[in-house]
């Protein structure tokens, strides 16, 4: 509680009032925590999830001793949008070892970022195969770490990358590089929901001839 | 030996004590960007947690943000939110529900405040 209440903590506008979620992916030192403080209006924050994997019907009192808890830390930061609106950006951990939690956790994501290494883009597979798998729209980002250069079409192959995923390279110190990631990603997202047939509120019944 | 972070007691029989023995919150009506709001001040006699919310929550925060400050993982922050929430000691603005996909609407709010960045 100190390290947060003894700094002058930036409060949010009195009339925020819709949260919304992107999570940036990728394995460990690739850069998330960066990408998310240089955009972050508060300095990244830490929090942790503690997960039980028993099922969720196991009776509590019965159960507790041979459960076993998992607890991922992930960091997070904050863009104030407008009035209403707050993005929170989260930065988690993209080993396969964590994805079960992912689900719980990070539900209701408008989108993710894949932040991946050139020099090991197999750290990135795994979580690019799930978010395909999952469905969640994702732009991969290759941060710039100074190594020997590839060309997209290069990354692309490496990572097998369908077409219509969009590729960006950026210098996640950079506060204007990650926000164009960011806006990248949203504009990726609009194209997903323009191609999207719309939801129909109500079922329409089929009109027979 | 690694040790966790200094001033922190990660002793799960710590966290049953924060909760009364519960080990979830009776919904998952708290997201993680949830934006709580308190509507009281803390009174005197008030477990510390729920005092350190009420203050910490004067300006919208959120779920995730209010775990952070806490210093507790988020599910034994979801449930003393709820306890809170309960005695109508705080509000909640949920994220406004979305379908599969965003709404076209919001995506355009969320571009220009990144561009305005």
């Amino acid at each position: 509680m100190d390290s947060v209440t003894s700094e002058q903590r930036q409060t949010l506008h009195s009339t925020a009032d819709n949260g919304l979620k992107i999570v940036v992916v990728g394995g460990f030192g690739v850069g998330k925590t960066t990408l998310v403080r240089s955009v972050s209006e508060i300095r990244p924050l830490n929090t942790e999830e503690t997960m039980t994997q028993a099922g969720e019907d196991v009776d509590d009192t019965v159960g507790v001793a041979a459960k076993t808890a998992t607890t991922v830390a992930f960091d997070f930061g904050r863009i104030s949008l407008d009035a209403h609106n707050v993005l929170y950006l989260f930065g988690a951990p993209g080993q396969e070892r964590f994805w079960f939690l992912w689900d719980r956790l990070f539900s209701g994501t408008l989108g993710a970022v894949v932040l991946v290494d050139t020099r090991r883009l197999a750290d990135s597979w795994y979580a690019i195969d799930r978010l395909e798998h999952h469905g969640t729209p994702f732009v991969v980002a290759c941060n710039d770490f100074g190594g020997p250069a590839h060309t997209p079409a290069q990354i692309r192959e490496a990572l097998d990358l369908a077409d219509e995923v969009p590729l960006v390279l950026c210098d996640a110190r950079s506060r204007e590089s990650s926000k164009q990631v960011l806006i990248s990603l949203v504009e990726h997202l609009r194209t997903v929901v323009a191609a999207a047939p719309r939801p129909t509120p109500h079922p329409i019944p089929e009109p027979t001839p | 030996m690694s040790r966790g972070r200094p001033g922190r007691d990660d002793s799960p029989d710590r966290l049953y004590t924060l909760t009364g023995g519960r080990s979830r919150a009776g919904s998952d009506a708290f997201d993680l960007v949830t934006l709580v709001v308190s509507e009281s001040d803390p009174v005197a006699g008030m477990q510390s947690e729920h005092a350190a919310i009420l203050r910490m929550c004067r300006f919208p925060t959120a779920v995730v943000e209010v775990a952070a400050g806490l210093g507790l993982p988020v599910s034994i922050t979801r449930i003393l939110l709820t306890d809170l929430h309960d005695t109508g000691r705080i509000s909640a603005r949920h994220p406004r529900a979305s379908y599969r996909l965003p709404d076209h609407d919001i995506l355009e709010q969320v571009l220009v405040g990144l561009r305005n960045l």
